[in-house]
């Protein structure tokens, strides 16, 4: 009577790979969706070339004595900070399918409960790696250069690609709970201002009085940012610049932040996805 | 377990903070057959298909859905069944239909080609070809709900739950949709429907069962539900109000024994019938007595009848219209 039988010939059999390959067909959604609203792609593209101006010609003479010394605490500094405001837009994402009907129709389907919060997740490493392209873009342009080689190159654009998805998981619990999309914005942004602002993206956290530089020093971002410093500019450049080019410290200190990420958030974020019904 | 019953629930209780949703609900969909749950808005009807398709966890009392149980083996469910819920479509309003369609295919394992040919099968079947590369935001209300009809039908599901499938389209567009619920079955899937119309559950479904604030009230075949709820009613309407009289005698000579003639609009009659030839006698008596109408109808009992004959009370819309909002 069923007619299922004579269809399965067709379907891959079940087995430990379906929640990657499922990710991989949910994040080919996003992608699309980017594909056909460019103009959702602001926030990693025109925003930072803003910033990147203000900041350099604004606070350039007056922190680092001219601009183009500036130039290597700001780049790094940039791609931290936009890399963390970037996330909201998966929050936002996330509450606007809940609002419609199509999760219902994830969670009905025989997939992975985590494939569609991991796809919206894998979705965005596209729209970061445009943010590093702009942002060094325009840094070079300003005269910016990364001053080691391209392994260590590619190994900080790992690196920032995978914090932005380790990181992802806390604005999408966000977007999972929140009530509205106004909602997300306002609470992962208000989080994110102070997470930015107190590390030591934009100023050296020397500057800071004591307790505010021991939180900017144990921020996951300034761990990012100093191995970005470490991994692409001048290990003579000194301390601040490049952490006298010891990546080994910042960047083992990045990837125990993006485990904590993962490990408090995902499960939370997958608990309040199976809950919403 | 039986491989008669495609879906069985079994006591079902759910409540949402002190709203009793669903007060004990029981009944079988047999293989191969349809099921209508009658209800009016807010009667659970939603709350008892969302449990069905894995999407709610019950209180209390136990379903199995193509012989495994919602609770313990929902994944073996999802495999087996096909969900178009109610109010807004499942689907993806920023891709287009093919787009949709082909994305649950590859989330149904199906290989890339497989889904694409399905992807045009579905398109095609349900009218959708010459719309399937537009973004499904453009499409209209009938079409969104045959886009998420198809995307629910991708995996040739055994069994199929349609939450309120024609609910707010108009008539013509109604008939198309039971059209295609007729096709689904022909192909020997049991379908689980639920409607406020009896009209449509009587055109559709081989059992109904009738529910009302969370309990059922009626669970019979559909024949006879109607012998117990009582037959159809004709009304006329004719076009000159001076042949009320005329009108009134023709009635009286075609309806049941004892019949009373009733007006439920000024210059309307009705009498409740049991033949099924009394529209035809009508039109040829009517005719003899060169008695012109407006209007002249066979009507089966509305839902709020229903509930009056099964209940002795008027069924209540239960304030659900708010909250249904936030719900489905
Ligand atoms: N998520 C929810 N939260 C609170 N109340 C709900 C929720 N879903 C349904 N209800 C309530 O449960 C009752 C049954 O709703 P529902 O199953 O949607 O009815 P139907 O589909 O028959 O119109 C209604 O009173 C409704 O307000
Ligand atoms: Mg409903």
């Amino acid at each position: 009577m069923t007619s299922t039988a004579t269809h399965e010939v067709s379907t891959i059999p079940h087995g430990p790979l379906d929640v990657v390959r499922h990710s991989w067909v949910l994040a080919k959604r996003s992608l699309i969706k980017t594909w056909r609203t460019p103009e959702g792609l602001i926030d990693v593209t025109l925003s930072p070339i803003m910033f990147t101006l203000l900041f350099t010609y604004i606070f350039g003479g007056a922190i680092a004595g001219s601009t183009s010394d500036y130039l290597p605490l700001l780049v790094t500094g940039l791609i931290g900070q936009n890399i963390a405001f970037a996330s909201v837009g998966i929050g936002i994402q996330l509450k606007a399918d809940m609002e419609k009907g199509i999760f219902d129709r994830f969670r009905a389907l025989p997939i992975s409960r985590i494939a569609p919060l991991f796809g919206a997740a894998l979705g965005d490493v596209v729209r970061g790696l445009l943010l590093i392209a702009v942002m060094l873009g325009t840094g070079y342009a300003l005269g910016y250069r990364i001053e080691t080689d391209p392994v260590k190159f590619v190994a900080g654009c790992a690196l920032a690609i995978l914090f932005a998805m380790c990181l992802a998981w806390a604005p999408m619990l966000v977007g999972l709970i929140a009530r509205t999309e106004r909602a997300v914005q306002g609470i992962v942004f208000m989080t994110l201002f102070p997470l930015t602002f107190a590390s030591n993206a934009f100023v050296p956290t020397e500057s800071m009085p004591g307790w505010l530089a021991a939180f900017a020093n144990a921020n996951p971002l300034s761990h990012l940012v100093l191995a970005l410093r470490a991994l692409w500019n001048d290990p003579a450049a000194g301390p601040v610049m490049s952490n006298n080019g010891d990546w080994v410290g910042p960047v083992t200190w990045t990837l125990v932040w993006c485990g904590i990420f993962v490990v408090v958030f995902a499960p939370l974020a997958i608990r309040a996805y199976n809950r919403r019904a | 377990m039986s491989t008669d019953i495609a879906v069985e629930a079994d006591g079902l209780v759910k409540s949402f903070k002190d709203t009793k949703a669903l007060k004990g609900v029981s009944f079988q969909v047999p293989r191969g057959k349809v099921l209508g749950v009658l209800g009016p808005n807010g009667a659970g009807k939603t709350t008892a298909v969302r449990i069905l398709a894995t999407l709610l966890r019950p209180d209390a009392g136990r379903a199995t859905v193509a012989g495994f149980d919602v609770a313990t083996q929902p994944r073996e469910v999802r495999k087996r069944v096909g969900l178009t819920g109610q109010q807004y479509a499942s689907i993806d309003e920023e891709l287009t239909g093919r787009e949709n369609l082909r994305m649950i295919g590859e989330l149904l394992n199906m290989r890339s080609a497989t889904a694409k040919a399905r992807a045009a099968e579905l398109l095609e079947w349900f009218d959708l070809t010459d719309a399937a590369d537009r973004n499904a935001k453009t499409y209209s209300g009938g079409m969104r709900r045959r886009l998420d009809l198809a995307a629910s039908l991708t995996g040739h599901p055994e069994i199929v739950f349609l939450d309120e499938p024609t609910t707010g389209l108009d008539p013509a567009k109604r008939e198309d949709m039971w059209d295609v619920v007729r096709d689904i079955v022909g192909r020997g899937t049991s379908v689980l429907l639920t409607t406020q119309y009896l009209e449509e559950a009587d055109a559709l479904a081989d059992d109904i069962v009738v529910i009302n604030h969370g309990e059922v009230i009626a669970h019979d075949t559909s024949e006879n539900l109607k012998r117990v709820v009582g037959s159809q009613t004709l009304r006329v309407r004719p076009a000159d109000a001076a042949r009320g009289g005329d009108v009134k005698e023709i009635l009286l000579g075609l309806g049941a024994d004892g019949a009373t003639i009733g007006e439920p609009r000024p210059g309307e009659f009705a009498i409740p019938v049991t033949d099924d030839a009394a529209l035809g006698h009508a039109v040829a008596r009517l005719a003899q007595a060169h008695i012109e109408v407006t209007e002249l109808s066979l009507l089966l009992p509305s839902l709020d009848e229903v509930f009056f004959t099964l209940t002795g009370e008027r069924s209540k819309p239960a304030a659900a219209e708010a909250s249904e909002e936030a719900s489905a």
